[in-house]
């Protein structure tokens, strides 16, 4: 592979030049977060492993955080990526962007040596400050809150403004009213108090409203654009699924809050609410299943990008299935009580995460490749068969849904044994977790790890080399459909 | 394009997003406001901090058909009566420790954290600390010691040496305390709590 492709960047958009720098430093972190959560996983089967040095709750820190921010740079990129081709005009404040985008890396880099280094403080407000905030996902200490703050604000800031100054679209205008919210939600995360019940009440407007309300309608609009990009699907028809996406997305997903409301102390008409918002969330899921397929359908799948479009169709099923149906399958309040806080959770935060999220980033990369190689052809007849991105496809796929259902396993063992029969007590939790089914499913979750793990590394490898020594130009279908619509 | 109906607009859609986000949001704010009032400690569902100076039970209520934490008489924590201030402080410094040294990486509490170990909202109420008598003194040295004083059940998995200093340890103690008294609606379900002096 010669130099020049690989820091040519010819052709890209001054957005698209940043966006490849969030690309790489997500890759990077997405390895992370596999590799830390191999050493989590492995700590369950051989708890010696590593004890004293890199304790789980360390490689736990670090495998949620991780993923938190590769997701959080991956979508960041995605918009940097389209902003231009969107709103038809060049980026405003693209050197403030750069600047941010060298600090958001700083800051995570210093965090992650803090949380691997230092690891704990002492019990007063300096070491929430400076050290470890202790609450999960947003462990980041205080300082680097402040930092995320400022970056998004500004990355706020250029996208507004650049769709201010070239022409607002759907897309735009859904996208930058959601940003807004997923910089202003963070706030609520941000301060001390000695009240638990008060404290989960505001981190879960973090936690939810982000993950279940503004990231899904973000991944609403990053699929918006990649069905245009991917199919050439028409942009009046994609614009008007996304309004109703949101529309479906919010109506449920706001109130759906009300799930993590059961059992940390709120009143209980959040069991109604929570219940009955929460159990309609898989209905957008399903709508954009519907979207995502049909779109697909009618254009034949013809796509001058097939890995692109192959992840877009696993968001899709992803989505629903990880975040519909996993999180349906306990979010009512009659079983919640039961399962809450198990390996249940685990298995829908896997599935979730990786179905919603993953899938679309690793799509948007695909994407960015293309025009990185000059816009040649992704699509039909690729150099190889296209055997790398095919199998890591496959063996990411395949290796998340075998740790899901392993965990679902262990957690229907933990919730009969721990939960039901021996009264949540610790001895209960305990027979639960040295039981032989239980440490069953840990010993599968690991080996389905190693698979996913291998999907990846091959994952980097295409994402090198796809392309590399393609020559026929891509076919895309986009301006054709613009025209006839 | 001109015989579309209504329902399939792009308008009507941005419209609806728009005021169904809207209206959502507003009922999201409405319900906060009423929740962070009962939520408030001292209030009906969160203790007041001074209930680390008493006696916690967790009983079943017949007509909510699950158990809540009933107040008992005076029983101070380490023995010594605690102003509200002094027993908020003590449950802060409490809470501050458990965030400093990252205990929800391994356990959940409420439910939330991770799954390595076993949940913290009933600690102070769990039977592993074998009698009221022994409880205080045995949390305080596992605390300090956990490497030590590891319970095992039967299983070689530790918590580590987090190196609590003793008012850490006591303050991590007053924090379950005072956590143990929250109304979970129930949950966990089916919690067998330590039997104490004036058990039913």
């Amino acid at each position: 592979m010669s130099i020049a492709k690989l820091t040519g960047s010819a052709g890209l958009d001054g957005g698209q030049r940043l966006a490849v720098k969030y690309f790489v430093v997500a890759v990077v972190l997405f390895g992370a977060q596999i590799l830390f959560g191999l050493l989590a996983g492995f700590q369950y089967l051989n708890p010696d492993f590593l004890y004293g040095v890199v304790d789980f709750s360390v490689n736990r820190m670090v495998h949620i955080n991780a993923m938190i921010v590769w997701m959080l740079f991956g979508f960041i990129g995605s918009i940097y990526w389209l902003v231009e081709e969107e709103s038809g005009t060049e980026i405003v404040g693209l050197k403030l962007a750069n600047l941010a985008f060298w600090l958001f890396t700083a800051a995570v880099a210093v965090v992650v040596l803090v949380f691997l280094i230092i690891q704990t403080g002492p019990g007063n407000i300096e070491s929430i400050w400076f050290i470890n905030e202790g609450r999960e996902y947003i462990e980041a200490p205080r300082w680097a809150d402040i930092g995320i703050v400022v970056c998004l604000l500004i990355f706020l800031y250029n996208i507004a403004a650049t769709f201010t100054k070239g022409r607002w679209t759907g897309i735009g205008g859904v996208l930058v009213l959601d940003l807004v919210a997923v910089a202003g939600m963070y706030l609520a995360g941000m301060f001390y108090t000695e009240n638990l019940s008060m404290d989960q009440f505001w981190w879960w407007w973090v936690i939810h409203l982000w993950v279940e309300a503004t990231w899904e309608v973000l991944v609403g609009c990053i699929m918006a654009w990649g069905l245009i990009k991917t199919l050439g699907a028409r942009r009046q028809i994609v614009t008007t699924w996304l309004y109703i996406e949101v529309a479906m997305m919010l109506g449920s997903g706001i109130l759906g809050l009300g799930h993590h409301y059961f059992w940390i102390g709120t009143p209980e008409y959040w069991l109604t609410v929570g219940g009955f918002f929460s159990a309609l969330e898989p209905v957008p899921l399903v709508a954009m299943v519907v979207h995502a397929v049909y779109d697909s359908g009618v254009h034949r799948f013809k796509s001058p990008n097939h890995p692109a479009l192959a992840w877009l169709i696993a968001h899709a099923f992803g989505n629903f299935f990880g975040g519909g149906v996993w999180g349906f399958m306990h979010t009512l309040p009659q079983v919640n009580v039961y399962t809450h806080g198990t390996q249940w959770s685990a298995s829908h935060g896997h599935f979730a995460f990786f179905g919603a999220y993953a899938t679309m980033n690793i799509a948007v990369f695909y994407l960015a490749m293309q025009k990185w190689r000059g816009n040649v052809n992704f699509g039909v007849g690729l150099v190889d068969n296209g055997w790398k991105w095919k199998w890591s496809l496959g063996l990411l796929n395949g290796g998340v849904l075998g740790m899901v259902m392993a965990l679902l396993l262990s957690g229907y063992d933990q919730v009969f044994i721990e939960r039901a029969l021996e009264g949540s007590t610790w001895s209960g939790y305990f027979r639960a977790q040295h039981n032989v089914w239980y440490l069953q499913g840990m010993w599968w979750r690991q080996i389905f790890g190693y698979m996913t793990a291998a999907g990846f590394l091959l994952l980097v490898w295409d994402l090198m080399t796809i392309g590399v020594r393609e020559t026929r130009p891509a076919v895309f279908h986009t301006e054709a459909a613009e025209h006839a619509a | 394009m001109t015989n579309m109906p209504w329902w399939a607009s792009e308008d009507f859609w941005r419209k609806t997003a728009i005021w169904v986000t809207a209206g959502m949001a507003l009922v999201l704010i409405v319900l906060t406001f009423d929740t962070v009032a009962v939520i408030t400690a001292g209030h009906s569902r969160v203790p007041a901090y001074e209930v680390i100076n008493k006696r916690i039970y967790y009983r079943m209520n017949t007509k909510r058909q699950f158990q809540e934490p009933v107040i008992g008489d005076d029983a101070p924590l380490f023995g010594k009566m605690l102003s509200p201030a002094e027993a908020e402080a003590m449950v802060s410094h409490g809470k501050m420790t458990l965030q400093a040294r990252n205990c929800t990486s391994c356990h959940t509490i409420l439910g939330n954290g991770a799954y390595y170990a076993p949940d913290l909202t009933k600690a102070w109420l769990d039977p592993a600390w074998a009698g009221e008598s022994t409880r205080e003194k045995l949390m305080v040295q596992f605390l300090m010691d956990p490497v030590t004083n590891a319970r095992g059940f039967g299983g070689n998995r530790r918590m580590p040496n987090l190196h609590l200093t003793q008012d850490e340890a006591r303050a991590v103690v007053a924090f379950l305390k005072w956590t143990s008294a929250i109304d979970t609606t129930g949950f966990p379900r089916n919690f067998r709590p330590i039997a104490q002096e004036g058990d039913r």
